[in-house]
C-alpha cells in the first residue's frame, strides 16, 4: 500500500469513526445519565437520512434541511420522551429493550408509510460536491472531509457542554443521584427529556450528513445501531470520552480490515471475513476489560 | 377446585386436544400448530436465560439458526439426511457454540450482556450473509426432509405433515418435562437464586459462572432443537435465521406469555403467532394497508405490554386477584 492509498484509507476510517461518535455518543449519554438502554437509537439515525432527503427535495438544499431536520428530531426525541420513555425510569432493562424493540417496528413501518421502501440518494451539496487531488490518479472528496470536521465541532461542543457549563454539571450531577439533584430544586424530568432529545437530534444529524454518501435505505438504522453497540461495549457503557476512542477504533479496524490482506502462513483469509473484524475487537476487550477501555468496572 | 388440581385438568384436557388435532383438523391448521410447537420449544429454551437465570439474552436466534444451518450442510444434494444423526448433530453444534459465545458475553452483565448478545449473533449474521459458505444472502434449500430411518425401520415420515406434527409435540412434550423437572432439581434452584443475587450464591460457595455458562449452552442446545425442525418444516434457511428480528420476537413470545413460568412461554409462542396472522391479515383503513404494515400495530401491542403487563398473560390471574 502506498502513502496515497494509506493517506485516504486513513481519512475515510476516521471520517467513519467521527460519523460513529455522534451515534454512539448519544447512547450511550442516554444510558449514563439516564439509564435507559435504547435499542431504537439507530432508527433515529434512519429518520435523520430521510428528514434530510426529503427536507432537501423541499428546500431544494442540503444547507436550509439540516437545521430544520435538528429542529424537528428535538422536538420528536421530546415528545418520544414524554409519551414513552419517562415511563421507563422506574422498570427494568427488560421493559427497556421491550419497549424500545417495539418503538423500531413502530419507527420502521411509519417510514414505509411516510416515505415509501424506495432507497434515495441525497445530492452533495454544490459548494462541497469538488475533490482534492492526492497525486496524479488520485483524490479525495471535500464533503467527506467536510463530515470530519463538521463531527470534530460536535465532538468539542458536546465536550464543553458537559464539563464547562451549567447544564452539563446538572447532567453530570444527574447521572450520579436523582434524587439529590431533584431536592436541590433542579426541574429533573426536563433535563433527561433535554438529554433524550439531545441524543436522538445528534443521531439524526449523524443520518442527514452521511446520507448524501451513504444513500438513503430503509432498515438503515439497524446496521449503525449494533455497531454503535460494539462501539459502547469497547469504550466503556456512559463513557462520552470511551464512545470517542471506541468509534474510532472501529473506524480503523474496520476501514483497514476491508482493504489490508490477511495472511496466516501462506493462506489468505477471505476479504468477507474482515467484517467480522470488529466483532472480534470487542471480543478481545470483553476478554480484557470486560466493562470496557473507559468504563467503571461493576 | 384446588389450583393444582384445576390446572392438572387444563393441561390433561389440552395435550388430549393437541393429540386429537390432526384426526379433526385441516392440512393448513396442522402445519400451523407445527410451527406453534416448534416456536414454543424455541422459547422455553430462551426462558431459561431470561426468565431462569435473570439473563435478558437479545440474541438467541444464533442457535436457532446456526442448527437449522447445520441441517442444510448435513444434508446431501437432492437427498435426505438421517433424522437420528442430524438432530443431535444440529444440537451439539449449537451447544459448542453457544459455550464459545457464553464463555465471552457472560463475563458481562447487565446492559454489556444485552448487547453483546446482539453484537456477537450480528457477527454470524453476517458471516452467513457475506461469505459464500451456505448461500450467502439467499440463503440454501434443504431439498428432503429429514429421513428417520434406524436400520431399516422407519418410525414416521416427515414428509408428512402429520407425522411431523407429532414429532414436534413428542418434543415439546418432552422440553416441557424437562424443564419442569430441571426447574425443581438443585441446578435449578441455584439458576433461580443467582436471578435473585449473585452475590450471596457466590458467598454460599457455588461456581456462579460455571451454572450460567451450562444454562447458556443448555438454552442453546434446545433452541437448535427448535430451528432444526423449523429449517426442516420450510425446507430452506437464509441470514434472518440468525437476524436479530426472530431475536426480539422469540423475546417477545417469552414476555407475552409470562417469563419464569413453564407453560408461559408455550402460551406466548401461539399468542404471538395468532397475533401475527390475525395482524397480517388487517383490512385497509383509508389509505394505508394495515395488513401490510401490520408491524405497526405489533409494535404498538408491544409497547403496551412492556409498560402495562410486565407480567405477561399468565399475569393477568394473579393481577386479578390483587397478588400484584
Amino acid at each position: 500500500m502506498d502513502l496515497a492509498t494509506f493517506l485516504i484509507q486513513l481519512l475515510n476510517a476516521v471520517q467513519y469513526g467521527l460519523l460513529l461518535f455522534l451515534i454512539a455518543g448519544g447512547l450511550t449519554l442516554i444510558f449514563g445519565i439516564m439509564g435507559i438502554i435504547n435499542l431504537a437509537h439507530g432508527s433515529f439515525y434512519m429518520v435523520g437520512a430521510y428528514l434530510a432527503w426529503s427536507l432537501s427535495m423541499h428546500f431544494g438544499s442540503l444547507w436550509l434541511a439540516i437545521p430544520a431536520g435538528i429542529v424537528l428530531s428535538v422536538l420528536l426525541g421530546m415528545a418520544i420522551e414524554w409519551l414513552l420513555i419517562r415511563r421507563l425510569y422506574r422498570l427494568g432493562h427488560l421493559q427497556q429493550v421491550l419497549l424500545t424493540y417495539g418503538l423500531i417496528l413502530i419507527v420502521e413501518e411509519l417510514r414505509s408509510i411516510i416515505w415509501g421502501d424506495d432507497v434515495h440518494s441525497v445530492p452533495v451539496p454544490a459548494l462541497l460536491s469538488g475533490s482534492i487531488a492526492l497525486t496524479d490518479t488520485l483524490s479525495y472528496p471535500v464533503y467527506r472531509l467536510w463530515i470530519s470536521a463538521f463531527c470534530l465541532v460536535f465532538a468539542v461542543l458536546l465536550y464543553f457542554l458537559i464539563q464547562r457549563t451549567r447544564v452539563g454539571m446538572m447532567i453530570r450531577a444527574g447521572a450520579t443521584n436523582r434524587e439529590m439533584v431533584q431536592s436541590l430544586g433542579i426541574d429533573i424530568d426536563w433535563l433527561y427529556r433535554f438529554v433524550f432529545a439531545l441524543g436522538v437530534a445528534l443521531a439524526a444529524l449523524a443520518g442527514m450528513i452521511a446520507a448524501p454518501v451513504s444513500s438513503v435505505f430503509p432498515g438503515m438504522g439497524n446496521q449503525v445501531l449494533i455497531i454503535c453497540f460494539v462501539v459502547v461495549i469497547i469504550g466503556g457503557i456512559g463513557s462520552v470520552k470511551g464512545a470517542l476512542v471506541g468509534a474510532l477504533l472501529i473506524g480503523l479496524v474496520d476501514t483497514f480490515g476491508k482493504v489490508v490482506e490477511f495472511k496466516i502462513g501462506g493462506l489468505r483469509l477471505l476479504p468477507e471475513l474482515a467484517g467480522m473484524s470488529v466483532y472480534l475487537l470487542m471480543a478481545v476487550v470483553l476478554l480484557w476489560r470486560p466493562a470496557g477501555l473507559f468504563g467503571k468496572p461493576a | 377446585m384446588s389450583r393444582p388440581r384445576f390446572f392438572a385438568l387444563v393441561a390433561l384436557v389440552l395435550v388430549v386436544a393437541m393429540v386429537a388435532l390432526p384426526f379433526v383438523a385441516e392440512k393448513f391448521t396442522v402445519q400451523f400448530a407445527t410451527r406453534v410447537l416448534i416456536m414454543a420449544i424455541f422459547a422455553m429454551s430462551l426462558n431459561l436465560l431470561v426468565g431462569h437465570a435473570g439473563l435478558v439474552s437479545l440474541g438467541h436466534a444464533a442457535f436457532f439458526g446456526m442448527a437449522g444451518y447445520c441441517l442444510a450442510l448435513a444434508s446431501p444434494q437432492y437427498q435426505a439426511a438421517n433424522f437420528w444423526t442430524s438432530l443431535p448433530l444440529a444440537m451439539v453444534v449449537s451447544g459448542v457454540l453457544a459455550f464459545a459465545i457464553g464463555a465471552l458475553v457472560l463475563r458481562a452483565s447487565g446492559v454489556y450482556f444485552i448487547m453483546a448478545t446482539l453484537a456477537f449473533t450480528q457477527m454470524l449474521y453476517f458471516l452467513m450473509h457475506d461469505t459464500g459458505i451456505a448461500g450467502g444472502s439467499d440463503g440454501i434449500f434443504i431439498d428432503a426432509r429429514p429421513d428417520a430411518g434406524l436400520f431399516g425401520w422407519r418410525p414416521f415420515d416427515l414428509e408428512k405433515f402429520g407425522d411431523f406434527y407429532f414429532v414436534a409435540l413428542a418434543l415439546f412434550l418432552l422440553v416441557f418435562a424437562f424443564i419442569g423437572v430441571l426447574r425443581a432439581s438443585l441446578f435449578g434452584r441455584v439458576i433461580a437464586g443467582i436471578r435473585v443475587n449473585e452475590t450471596r450464591m457466590r458467598s454460599l460457595g457455588y461456581a456462579t459462572f460455571r451454572y450460567k455458562l451450562a444454562c447458556f449452552v443448555l438454552a442453546g442446545m434446545l433452541a437448535g432443537m427448535a430451528g432444526y425442525l423449523a429449517a426442516a418444516q420450510f425446507g430452506v434457511v437464509n441470514p434472518d435465521m440468525l437476524g436479530w428480528h426472530l431475536s426480539g420476537t422469540v423475546l417477545m413470545m417469552v414476555i407475552l406469555g409470562g417469563m419464569g413460568t413453564l407453560a408461559g412461554p408455550a402460551l406466548g409462542a401461539a399468542a404471538m403467532l395468532l397475533l401475527e396472522l390475525g395482524l397480517q391479515s388487517l383490512p385497509v383503513v383509508g389509505d394505508i394497508h394495515l395488513g401490510k404494515h401490520w408491524q405497526l400495530p405489533l409494535g404498538i401491542v408491544i409497547v403496551l405490554f412492556a409498560l402495562y403487563l410486565p407480567k405477561g398473560l399468565t399475569g393477568i390471574p394473579g393481577r386479578a386477584h390483587g397478588d400484584d
